[in-house]
C-alpha cells in the first residue's frame, strides 16, 4: 500500500489552516467540547487528532456523565476493605489477593447495543473484549458468566436475539476454552429493542505476574500484535472519509465488529508465555477506541510520552485512513511495551504462536504523544488530555413525577391482586405457572450450549446459586461467583434496587460457602440526558456504594452502559452486581440441591417472611408493577452469610439454596428439581410465626432467606450455631426421596416429573 | 494390581491408579487446543508422566502413548481437524501408530476429528443434527474392552462422561459402517439418547489393531470427584489407567 | 490478479444439516418453490501472476487433500477466474 493515497492533514497543515471546517458534530462532539480541544492544542485539531478526541471523549470511553458519581465507590472504602485489594477501579480490571501468592481479577462489562444490531457477533465480541481485559492484568482467564436480558419471550424479534446472542456467547467462549459457569436470563418487554448482554470474566494470576497498562522506560519499544486492523466498528466515523480522495474506497464501514475466537485463544496463550518469560513491561488490550485508547492510556499512565509511526500498523484493509486506523475497533489486538533487549525474545514467542506483530514506535519522556504518518506528524497531543482530561458533567437529576404514584400502587391494592390463590389447588397451579414462567423456568436450553467443563476446575455451574472454580489444584483453594440484578425492584426504588442486587449476589456466594471479597458492577441505564434516568443512576450508585461499605466488600471494577432506551423510553434501571468469594477448599462448597442419599434430612428455612409481593415475580405474572421492593437488611444478610460460611466449613449442610425471585415456591421447586429428589414440608409453623397466609409464605420475596438441608447428626449443632447468632430458623420439613414429589402438607403435592415438565418446556417451546 | 493413592486434590482417594508408573504419555497441543491441560491432569492422576508435545515439533520424545485432546484447532474454520492433520507431529504419530510397535493413540473430540482427517480412523464428523453446540453428561455403552484404552472397563458397561461439541455427528458410508460393526470396532455407543444424530449411535471407534481410539465425549473431564458429571462422576479415569496397565504389562 | 475458484459440496448421500435447516426456513419466508437446499463452500485462491498448468494442478491437489474431506465432501469444480474485478 502507499501512504500517498491520502490527503494527510498534518499538524503543520492544521496550524496553517485554522479556519477549516471540521466534522466535530458528526463525530458526536458538542460545540464546547470541540472548543476545548482547540484550546488544549492551541490550534484546530488535525483530522487524526479529532478522531482520537472524539472517540476517547465519548460517553462510552470517558464516562463523562458518570465519572463524578462513580468516585463514591472509591470514597466509601475503609482500611479493612482495602486490605486484599491489589488493584482497584481504573485499571482494565480489579485485582484481589487470594493468599498464598495467588490473586484473582474479574470484571463485568456490557455489549448491549452491538448485540441488538448483530446478535451473534455482538455477544461474541463482548466475551472477547472482557477476556482481553483480564489477560491485560497478567492473568489467565479461567471462566466467564453472562447476565442476559431480553424482551418479551413471545415477541417475534426475541427468538432472533436469543438464538444469535446465545450462539455468539457459546461460539466464542467455547472456542477459548473458558467454562461458562453462570449468569442470568430475564425476559421483560422493557428490553425489547434494547437487550442487555453483559459478560463477566474472571482470571487468576500469581502476584508476580501482575501487569499494568503503562508505558515506562524511555527508549522501550511499542508493539502492536494479534489480528490486523480493519474497518470494524467505525461506521460512525465515516464522516472522516473526507480525508480520502481515493474513489475505490468502500463507501461504508461496518459498524459491527467481527470476532475471531481462534485468534483470541492464540493471543491468550501467547500473552501468558510473554508474562511468564517477563518479556513485556506494560500491556493494554485494544477495545473501544482501539489504538487511540491504547496509545493515550499507556503513555499517560507511564513516563508520559510516546512516538508512533502509523503506517507501520498491519492492515486488513489498505484503504483505511489514519483517523480510521486510530478509531478502528478490530478485535483480538494487544499493545505492549518491550525493552529493546527483549525484542528478539518477544519476536520468538510471536513466531511460535504464529501471531502477527509490528513495532510501532517507542516510549519517550516528552510528555507528548506523537503519531506520524510516513514521517509527517499527524498527532501531537498531551496523552493525558485524551485519556483522562475529557469533559465531565454533573447532569441534572429529577425524581420522576410518577414515582410517588408508582410506589403507592401496591400489588395488594391493585386489580391484579384482588383475587389471589388461597386453596391448595389454586396454590398448586400458581406454583406450576411460576416455575414455567420465562424468568424462572429451566435455562438449560441456553446453558447446555456452553462448555462448563473445560479447564477441569469447575466445581459448580448453572443452575447452582454461584459458579465455583478451583484456583489452586494443590490446596483446592478457589472462588465462587454470582451475578444478580432485578430491574423491577430498581424501577420501584433505584437506591434499594441496587442494594437488593448486591444483597442477592452476596447471599448467593455465601450460600455456597464462599467468603464474599469483592464486587464488580455493570450499570445498565437509559439516557443520562434524561434527568429522571440520571436520578435513577445516582440513586443506584448511592445505594450500591453504601451497601458495599456496610457489607465490607469493595467494588474493584465494572462498567457503565448508558443510552439503553428505545425512543424516549428507558429500560428499567438494571444495575448488575457480581460478587466474588473465596473458598479455602472448593470441595467444601455447599451444593444447591439435595440428593437421594440425603433422604430424611431436615429442611430449615433461615430468615423471616413478610408480605412483600410488590415487584415480585408473581406480581409480574399478573402484569403488575408497583409499590415498594422488599426491604433490605444488610446486617441480617451479613449474619446469614456468616452462618452459611461456617456451616460449609464445618460440613453441617448437605444443600443450601437462596430465596429470591419467586420466593419459597421457586426455591423449594428448584431444590427438588436439582437432582429430582422430593421433599415434604409443612407451612403451618411459618404461617403462625410470621403471621402470613400460605400464598404469601410461598410467593413473597422477602430478603435474607435461605433453605438448607441438615443431616440428622448435625441438626443440634446447626440449630445451636444459628441460635447463637440469633438468626430466625424454622424446621420446615424433610427430604423425602421415596415420595417422588414436592409435598406441601395439607395444601398440595406435585410429582417431581410434573414439576420437571413445567419447568423445562418453556424455552424449548419458544426457541427449540 | 491397581493400587490406591492419595492425591491432595482428590476428594475420592479410592480410584485405582498406578502412581509413579513410569509410563510416559504425550499430550499434543495445536493452536486452538483447549483440553490439553485437562488431558494432562487426567493422565497424571492415573499415574503417568506427562510429556507436552507441540504440533510443530517432530519428535515424539520417546512417549509410550499419545493423547490428542479436544478444542478448536485452527478454529475448526475449514473443517474440524482439517489443518492440524498436516502438522509435523501428526506425521510422527501416524507413522508410530501404524508401526509394528503400535503406539497407543487416543483422540478426544477434536482429537477424534483429527484422527479421522488423518485416516487413522474411518468416517468423519459433521455438524450436530440440531446445529447447536451441546454440553451434557452423556451415557455411553462400552462395547469393546479389547482396545489399549478400554481394558479396565467391563463389556457393555454403561458410563457417564461429559459431551461437548458442535461437530459431533459421526458419519461414514454404509460399507464402512458395516465393517466397523462386523469387526467389533465400535468402542462406544450413545446410550439413552443420541445427542447429535451420529450413525448407529456411534460415539467412538478403534482401528483394527485396537491401539488407536477416537471418541467425541470427554473422559478427561470425569476423573476427579467434584469436577465431573453431576459433581460426582469419575468414569473417565479408566481410559488412562487402562493404557498404563497395558503398557506396564507389555514391558514385562 | 487471477483467482482459482474451488467449489466443495457435501456428498449427496451425506446429510447436510445446514441445508436442511435452510430448506425448512424458506417456506416460512414465502419461498415455496424449492424442495431442497445443500450448502457448500467456495474457496478463492489468489495467484500472483499467470495461472500455469502447474499452478492449476497444485490447486487441484490442495482441493482434494486439504480444502475438502473425501469422506464427506466432493470437489465439484476448480475453475480459473482471470479477471479480478
Amino acid at each position: 500500500m502507499s501512504a500517498q493515497k491520502f490527503n494527510i492533514d498534518t499538524v503543520e497543515n492544521a496550524a496553517a489552516t485554522p479556519g477549516e471546517e471540521q466534522p466535530w458534530a458528526e463525530l458526536g462532539l458538542k460545540q464546547d467540547e470541540y472548543q476545548r480541544i482547540v484550546d488544549l492544542l492551541g490550534r484546530r485539531p488535525t483530522a487524526a487528532e479529532l478522531a482520537m478526541y472524539s472517540v476517547m471523549w465519548s460517553e462510552h470511553c470517558s464516562y463523562k456523565s458518570s465519572k463524578i458519581h462513580l468516585k463514591k465507590f472509591g470514597a466509601k472504602l475503609d482500611e479493612a476493605m482495602k486490605k486484599d485489594m491489589m488493584v482497584g477501579i481504573g485499571e482494565n480490571a480489579g485485582v484481589t489477593d487470594l493468599g498464598d501468592g495467588w490473586a484473582v481479577t474479574f470484571k463485568v462489562e456490557s455489549h448491549n447495543h452491538p448485540s441488538f444490531v448483530e446478535p451473534y457477533q455482538g455477544a461474541a465480541t463482548g466475551i472477547g473484549g472482557i477476556v482481553r481485559d483480564i489477560i491485560s492484568m497478567g492473568a489467565r482467564p479461567v471462566a466467564v458468566m453472562d447476565p442476559l436480558r431480553f424482551g418479551a419471550i413471545d415477541h417475534p424479534d426475541t427468538a432472533r436475539l436469543v438464538h444469535g446472542i446465545v450462539s455468539g456467547i457459546g461460539g466464542y467462549g467455547n472456542s477459548l476454552g473458558l467454562p461458562n459457569i453462570g449468569g442470568e436470563t430475564v425476559f421483560d418487554e422493557v428490553y425489547q429493542a434494547n437487550p442487555l448482554v453483559n459478560a463477566l470474566a474472571v482470571g487468576v494470576l500469581r502476584h508476580e505476574d501482575l501487569r499494568l497498562a503503562n508505558a515506562s522506560g524511555v527508549g522501550n519499544r511499542v508493539v502492536l500484535f494479534g489480528a490486523r486492523t480493519g474497518g470494524d466498528g467505525i461506521g460512525g466515523a465515516s464522516v472522516l472519509a473526507s480525508e480520502s480522495f481515493d474513489d475505490t474506497k468502500p463507501s461504508k464501514r461496518p459498524a459491527v465488529q467481527v470476532g475471531d475466537p481462534f485468534a483470541e485463544k492464540v493471543l491468550i496463550e501467547c500473552c501468558l508465555e510473554l508474562f511468564k518469560a517477563e518479556l513485556v513491561e506494560g500491556i493494554q488490550d485494544l477495545g473501544a477506541a482501539g489504538i487511540s485508547c491504547a496509545t493515550s492510556e499507556l503513555a499517560s499512565n507511564g513516563d508520559g510520552g510516546m512516538q508512533v509511526e502509523l503506517t507501520d500498523v498491519l492492515l486488513r484493509d489498505p484503504t483505511l485512513t489514519p483517523g480510521e486506523i486510530l478509531m478502528s475497533e478490530s478485535q483480538e489486538r494487544m499493545m505492549a511495551v518491550v525493552t529493546p533487549a527483549k525484542a528478539e525474545a518477544f519476536e520468538a514467542v510471536m513466531a511460535k504462536w504464529g501471531v502477527e506483530y509490528s513495532w510501532l514506535g517507542e516510549v519517550t519522556d516528552t510528555g507528548r504523544l506523537i503519531i506520524t504518518w510516513d514521517g509527517e506528524t499527524i498527532v501531537d497531543v498531551d496523552p493525558r488530555s485524551v485519556a483522562h482530561d475529557g469533559p465531565t458533567y454533573d447532569r441534572p437529576q429529577t425524581r420522576p413525577a410518577r414515582q410517588d404514584a408508582l410506589q403507592a400502587d401496591t400489588f395488594r391494592s391493585s386489580d391484579a391482586g384482588a383475587s389471589l390463590p388461597a386453596s391448595g389447588d389454586e396454590l398448586r397451579s400458581s406454583l406450576l405457572e411460576l416455575i414455567a414462567s420465562p424468568n424462572l423456568c429451566d435455562k438449560s436450553w441456553i446453558t447446555n450450549q456452553y462448555d462448563r467443563y473445560v479447564g477441569g476446575n469447575t466445581a459448580q455451574a448453572m443452575p447452582d446459586d454461584a459458579g465455583v472454580v478451583r484456583v489452586d489444584e494443590a490446596s483446592g483453594m478457589g472462588v465462587g461467583l454470582a451475578t444478580d440484578a432485578n430491574g423491577r425492584y430498581a424501577y420501584l426504588d433505584p437506591y434499594a434496587g441496587a442494594q437488593l442486587a448486591l444483597a442477592e449476589s452476596y447471599r448467593n456466594v455465601a450460600t455456597t460457602g464462599a467468603v464474599p471479597m469483592a464486587v464488580t458492577d455493570c450499570l445498565n441505564f437509559g439516557s443520562p440526558e434524561d434527568p429522571e434516568v440520571m436520578w435513577q443512576f445516582v440513586q443506584a450508585i448511592d445505594g450500591l456504594s453504601d451497601a458495599c461499605l456496610e457489607l465490607q466488600v469493595p467494588v474493584t471494577g465494572g462498567n457503565v452502559s448508558l443510552y439503553n432506551q428505545t425512543g424516549t423510553t428507558a429500560i428499567h434501571p438494571t444495575p448488575v452486581v457480581g460478587v466474588l468469594g473465596r473458598f479455602d477448599d472448593v470441595s467444601r462448597r455447599t451444593p444447591s440441591g439435595w440428593r437421594e442419599e440425603h433422604d430424611g434430612e431436615a429442611i430449615y428455612l433461615l430468615g423471616t417472611t413478610s408480605d412483600e409481593l410488590d415487584g415480585s415475580e408473581f406480581a409480574n405474572l399478573r402484569g403488575h408493577l408497583g409499590g415498594l421492593p422488599p426491604k433490605v437488611d444488610l446486617q441480617a444478610e451479613k449474619t446469614l452469610g456468616q452462618i452459611l460460611i461456617s456451616a460449609s466449613r464445618d460440613g453441617m449442610l448437605d444443600a443450601a439454596h437462596d430465596l429470591s425471585e419467586g420466593g419459597l415456591a421457586a426455591a423449594l421447586s428448584e431444590m427438588v428439581l436439582r437432582h429430582g429428589v422430593g421433599a415434604r414440608v409443612n407451612l403451618e409453623p411459618l404461617l403462625q410465626r410470621d403471621g402470613v397466609d400460605a400464598f404469601t409464605a410461598l410467593f413473597s420475596e422477602s430478603q435474607g432467606r435461605v433453605l438448607v438441608a441438615v443431616p440428622r447428626a448435625e441438626e443440634e449443632r446447626f440449630a445451636d450455631m444459628v441460635g447463637m447468632r440469633e438468626y430466625p430458623a424454622l424446621r420446615l420439613g424433610v427430604v423425602d426421596a421415596e415420595s417422588g414429589a414436592l409435598d406441601v402438607q395439607d395444601l398440595f403435592s406435585v410429582p417431581v416429573e410434573e414439576l420437571r415438565e413445567a419447568n423445562t418446556a418453556t424455552l424449548a417451546k419458544h426457541f427449540g | 494390581m491397581p493400587r490406591t493413592v492419595e492425591f491432595p486434590f482428590l476428594v475420592d482417594n479410592t480410584l485405582p491408579t498406578f502412581p509413579n508408573s513410569g509410563v510416559k504419555i504425550g499430550v499434543v497441543t495445536f493452536p486452538g487446543t483447549l483440553d490439553d491441560r485437562d488431558a494432562a491432569r487426567a493422565a497424571r492422576i492415573a499415574g503417568a508422566e506427562v510429556v507436552p508435545l507441540w504440533h510443530a515439533d517432530d519428535s515424539l520424545q520417546d512417549v509410550d502413548a499419545v493423547i490428542i485432546p479436544g478444542g478448536f484447532s485452527y478454529g475448526d474454520y475449514l473443517r474440524a481437524g482439517a489443518i492440524s492433520r498436516f502438522a509435523p507431529m501428526m506425521d510422527k504419530i501416524v507413522d508410530a501408530a501404524n508401526s509394528d510397535a503400535k503406539l497407543p493413540v487416543l483422540g478426544i473430540c477434536n482429537g477424534f476429528q483429527i484422527l479421522t482427517e488423518s485416516h487413522l480412523l474411518p468416517g468423519s464428523m459433521i455438524k450436530n443434527d440440531h446445529l447447536h453446540f451441546i454440553c451434557r453428561d452423556q451415557q455411553l455403552k462400552v462395547e469393546n474392552v479389547n482396545t489399549r484404552w478400554t481394558g479396565l472397563y467391563e463389556q457393555d458397561q454403561v458410563i457417564t462422561i461429559p459431551l461437548k461439541n458442535q461437530d459431533g455427528q459421526y458419519v461414514a458410508d454404509a460399507k464402512t459402517l458395516d465393517a466397523l460393526e462386523a469387526e467389533g470396532r465400535v468402542v462406544f455407543r450413545y446410550e439413552g439418547l443420541n445427542p447429535n444424530g451420529s450413525r448407529n449411535n456411534i460415539a467412538g471407534i478403534t482401528n483394527e489393531a485396537g491401539n488407536v481410539v477416537g471418541l467425541m465425549p470427554h473422559p478427561e473431564h470425569a476423573v476427579e470427584k467434584g469436577f465431573g458429571p453431576d459433581h460426582t462422576g469419575t468414569d473417565g479415569i479408566y481410559f488412562f489407567t487402562s493404557v498404563i496397565k497395558h503398557l506396564l504389562e507389555a514391558s514385562k | 490478479m487471477p483467482r482459482i475458484v474451488v467449489d466443495v459440496m457435501p456428498k449427496p448421500e451425506i446429510l447436510d444439516p445446514q441445508g436442511k435447516a435452510i430448506v425448512g426456513a424458506l417456506p416460512r419466508l414465502g419461498f415455496t418453490a424449492f424442495s431442497g437446499v445443500r450448502q457448500g463452500k467456495r474457496f478463492e485462491l489468489t495467484v500472483d501472476g499467470k495461472v500455469t498448468e502447474e499452478i492449476l494442478a497444485q490447486a487441484r491437489e490442495a482441493a482434494a487433500t486439504m480444502l475438502s474431506n473425501p469422506v464427506i465432501e466432493d470437489v465439484v469444480a476448480v475453475t480459473v477466474v482471470a479477471d479480478a474485478e
